[in-house]
C-alpha cells in the first residue's frame, strides 16, 4: 500500500527532472519543454506503454503533463475504433475536455481575483 | 579630422539637474534608494495598467529634473527619451503630456547615454538651449515584452537579470561653470558575438561595452586612470566579469575603478539573480549616484558606458542572435575658478 506512494513520488519527480534538464541543459523555453513532454506522453501511449506505466506509478504518471499527451492519444484511438478516421479528430478532446475546461474556468477566476505583481 | 563615432563637445554643455523615480521594490531593495528623488508605493503608480505606471515614472522624472532647475516644460527645446516597450509608447505618451518637441530614441538599455549624446550634440551646435534626455523601464511591462509575463511564473536561471522599475531624466543646457559638464563621447558599433540566450544578456553585451571602451580610450587619447570611475549600465554580475576579463585581454592595466550599475543596483541580493537591467537601470544610477558624486566632488571625471541588447521577441523566436551596442559619454566636474 505505502509502496505505491513512494513509487509515484519518485516517478513523478523523475519526469519533472527530465523537464528541468530540458530547460537548464538543452536550453528549451518553458513552452517547448511543456510541448515536448506532452508529445512524449502521446507517443508513449501510441505504443500502448503509458497505461502499464500508470499501473506502475499511479499519480506519478497521471499528474505530470505527459499524462495530457497520453489522454489526447487515448481519446483519439478510442473514438477511431468506433467511428474511423473522423473519430481521431473528435476523440482527441473527449478525455481531455475536463482538463481544458478546468484550465479556462480556473484561469478566469484567477484573473478576476488577482493582479500580477513583480515583487519577489 | 573626423574619427568614426568619436565626438568632442568643444562648448562643454552642462548638466543642470536630474530627476530619478523608482518603483516600490526599488525603494525597498535598491542600494541607491536613498538617492532617488521619488518612489511609489504601488508598482503601477496607482494607475490601471503597468504601461500607465511606466508613463508616470518617466513623466515625473522629467518634471522633477525641471523643477530643480526652476524650468517649465514650455521652456524646453527638445525632449529625447526612450524605453523598451513596443513602439516606445511610454515615452511617446509622456512627450504628448509634456508638449515638448520630441525625438524618441531606441538604443535599448543604452538609451540613457545615447539620448545624452544627442542632447550634447544639439547643445554644442547651438540648436537648443535646454534639452531633456532620459530613459525608463517598468518591471512587469518589460518582462512581458522580452522574457515572460510575470503572471506566467517562469523560472529564471542564474544568469537572468531583473528589469528595474525606474526612470531617469537629465536637463542639459549650455556651458555653465561649477556644474558637471559633458566633454566627449563615443558612439558604439553594433556587436554580435552570436549569443542567443535572452536570459543571459549581460554576457552578450560585454563585448560591445569592451569595444566602445577601447574606441573611446584610443579615440580620445585617454587611459583608465584618467577616470574616477568607468561605470557600465546593466551588464550584471556575469556580464561584468566578462567585461573586466576582456579589458585585461585588451591590455588595460587594471579594472579597480570599474563599476556596473546593474550589478550594484540590488546589492548583490541573490533573489535578483545576476542583477538589475532595463533602460531605467543605467539612467537611475547615472543620474542619482554618479551625478551626486560629481556634484560633491567625489568624482572629477567619469565615463558612463551604457549597454543595450538590440533584440526583439520576434527576432529571438526566429532564432536570430542578440546584437548589442554600447555608448560612452564622459562627464567632468569643473572646479569653480575665482573671478
Amino acid at each position: 500500500m505505502i509502496s505505491i506512494y513512494i513509487t509515484s513520488f519518485i516517478v513523478g519527480g523523475l519526469i519533472c527532472v527530465i523537464g528541468q534538464l530540458l530547460m537548464d541543459v538543452a536550453k528549451l523555453t518553458p513552452a517547448h519543454t511543456l510541448c515536448s513532454l506532452v508529445v512524449a506522453g502521446s507517443v508513449l501511449d501510441g505504443f500502448g506503454w503509458y497505461e502499464p506505466f500508470i499501473d506502475f506509478a499511479g499519480a506519478g504518471a497521471t499528474i505530470p503533463i505527459t499524462s495530457f499527451g497520453n489522454a489526447l492519444t487515448h481519446g483519439a484511438m478510442a473514438e477511431a475504433e468506433k467511428h474511423g478516421l473522423v473519430g481521431v479528430v473528435t476523440g482527441m478532446f473527449e478525455v481531455t475536455s475536463s482538463g481544458i475546461s478546468a484550465a479556462i474556468i480556473f484561469g478566469l477566476i484567477g484573473a478576476l481575483l488577482f493582479t500580477s505583481k513583480g515583487n519577489i | 579630422m573626423v574619427k568614426r563615432g568619436v565626438l568632442t563637445f568643444h562648448s562643454k554643455p552642462s548638466i543642470y539637474a536630474t530627476g530619478v523615480t523608482a518603483g516600490p521594490l526599488e525603494k525597498k531593495k535598491s542600494v541607491f534608494a536613498q538617492q532617488f528623488d521619488k518612489s511609489y508605493e504601488d508598482e503601477r503608480c496607482d494607475l490601471p495598467t503597468n504601461e500607465d505606471g511606466h508613463k508616470q515614472l518617466m513623466y515625473d522624472a522629467v518634471l522633477i529634473a525641471l523643477s530643480k532647475a526652476k524650468k517649465q516644460p514650455e521652456k524646453i527645446d527638445f525632449l529625447l527619451t526612450g524605453d523598451l516597450v513596443n513602439q516606445m509608447t511610454p515615452s511617446n505618451f509622456t512627450a504628448h503630456a509634456l508638449a515638448i518637441p520630441y525625438i524618441g530614441l531606441f538604443s535599448a538599455c543604452a538609451t540613457s547615454v545615447s539620448s545624452m549624446i544627442t542632447a550634447a550634440l544639439l547643445a554644442d551646435a547651438k540648436h537648443a538651449n535646454w534639452i531633456v534626455a532620459g530613459s525608463s523601464s517598468q518591471h512587469n511591462a518589460i518582462e512581458r515584452q522580452f522574457r515572460y509575463p510575470v503572471e506566467y511564473g517562469s523560472q529564471k536561471g542564474a544568469t537572468a537579470q531583473w528589469t528595474v522599475t525606474a526612470a531617469g531624466a537629465v536637463l542639459i543646457g549650455q556651458h555653465k561653470q561649477g556644474t558637471p559638464v559633458i566633454d566627449c563621447a563615443t558612439v558604439g558599433k553594433v556587436i554580435d558575438m552570436g549569443m542567443t540566450d535572452p536570459l543571459n544578456m549581460g554576457s552578450a553585451m560585454a563585448p560591445a561595452a569592451s569595444d566602445t571602451l577601447m574606441n573611446h580610450l584610443t579615440g580620445h587619447g585617454k587611459t583608465v586612470d584618467d577616470y574616477d570611475t568607468i561605470i557600465t549600465g546593466d551588464l550584471g554580475s556575469n556580464g561584468f566579469k566578462i567585461f573586466k576579463a576582456l579589458a585585461n585581454e585588451n591590455g588595460l592595466p587594471h579594472t579597480k575603478n570599474f563599476r556596473d550599475a546593474g550589478e550594484e543596483f540590488y546589492g548583490n541580493d541573490p533573489s535578483f539573480k545576476a542583477g538589475a537591467s532595463g533602460s531605467g537601470c543605467s539612467a537611475a544610477v547615472f543620474f542619482s549616484d554618479v551625478y551626486q558624486k560629481l556634484l560633491t566632488g567625489e568624482y572629477k571625471r567619469v565615463l558612463l558606458l551604457a549597454t543595450g541588447a538590440l533584440l526583439s521577441p520576434l527576432s529571438f523566436q526566429q532564432g536570430d542572435t542578440i546584437p548589442c551596442i554600447a555608448h560612452a559619454i564622459e562627464l567632468t566636474m569643473e572646479e569653480v575658478t575665482a573671478p
